[in-house]
């Protein structure tokens, strides 16, 4: 697995194809999401866009209506940042400036946001007990792999993290 | 919040608005907890956001997590309307309401 490391005024990975072809399916999976997609009574739409005034309705809409154009497009463009910034098609190295590192820390967050929505991440959830469970039930399931890439995307939003605090 | 255990810290004694007309009152922006943002991604927003020290960034972080919430910021309507959707941008779960 890959970690960020600072070097100078830069932010560098080296990925592995799978990395890239992972990095690539969930930041284009919230692209996906944020325009064709576009759902308010998705769970994960509610999620990523919380209601701001969760007992007044009225409230919430006009939050949105001032807010939410704006917030879909950073929310686009920070995604944007992942795809623009991985090697083509073969793995290979990642250098980020500040800014983008700041913009990848953002659509890691939102990806684990939408995968921890579907996958039912709770409080309490021990992420190596579940994927126990679920490579016992079926080491070939959509779950196994949706967890390991959850598990995956924590890793490396942390690592980018510590480079920057660094 | 996602992350290693953390240190337990003693609960804070928060202003008594009981006796303000509920028109003076201020807004505030609050923080919920959520099972999947780490707690130094928290920390490290809070900070950046609000130009918070890593102190009181870390102390609100803690309050999220071990108490479920935490006001983060106080003021007029529009200021924490501001604030919410820039927590929401980081992906933070904010909501605004009256103190």
């Amino acid at each position: 697995m890959s970690m960020f490391r600072r070097q100078g005024d830069r932010y560098v990975a080296t990925f592995a194809v799978d990395e890239v072809r992972v990095l690539r399916k969930v930041a284009s999976e919230v692209v996906g999401l944020l325009t064709d997609g576009f759902d308010h009574t998705d769970p994960v739409v509610g999620r990523l866009f919380p209601d701001a005034y969760p007992e007044d309705p009225a409230g919430t809409a006009e939050f949105r209506r001032y807010t939410e154009g704006d917030l879909k497009t950073a929310k686009i463009d920070q995604a944007g940042a992942i795809l623009a910034a991985l090697p083509d098609s073969a793995g290979g190295e990642v250098r980020l400036d500040a800014e983008a590192a700041e913009a990848w820390l953002r659509a890691l967050n939102d990806a684990r946001l939408a995968m921890g929505v579907r996958l039912e991440i709770k409080d309490g959830t021990d992420l190596g007990e579940e994927l126990d469970d679920a490579v016992a039930e079926d080491p070939t399931s959509s779950r196994v792999f949706q967890l390991s890439v959850y598990a995956y995307l924590g890793y490396l939003q942390e690592s980018l993290l510590n480079a920057l605090i660094d | 919040m996602g992350g290693m255990a953390a240190p337990q810290v003693a609960p804070v004694e928060t202003p008594d608005t009981d006796e303000v007309p509920v028109s003076d009152r201020p807004w505030v922006t609050i923080v919920w907890d959520d099972p999947v943002n780490l707690m130094t991604y928290v920390t490290w927003v809070f900070q950046k956001l609000f130009g918070y020290s890593r102190e009181k960034a870390e102390k609100l972080m803690l309050d999220v997590h071990h108490k479920g919430k935490a006001v983060v910021s106080t003021g007029a309507r529009e200021r924490m309307e501001h604030d919410a959707s820039q927590l929401h941008a980081y992906g933070l779960w904010a909501t605004v309401e009256r103190s």
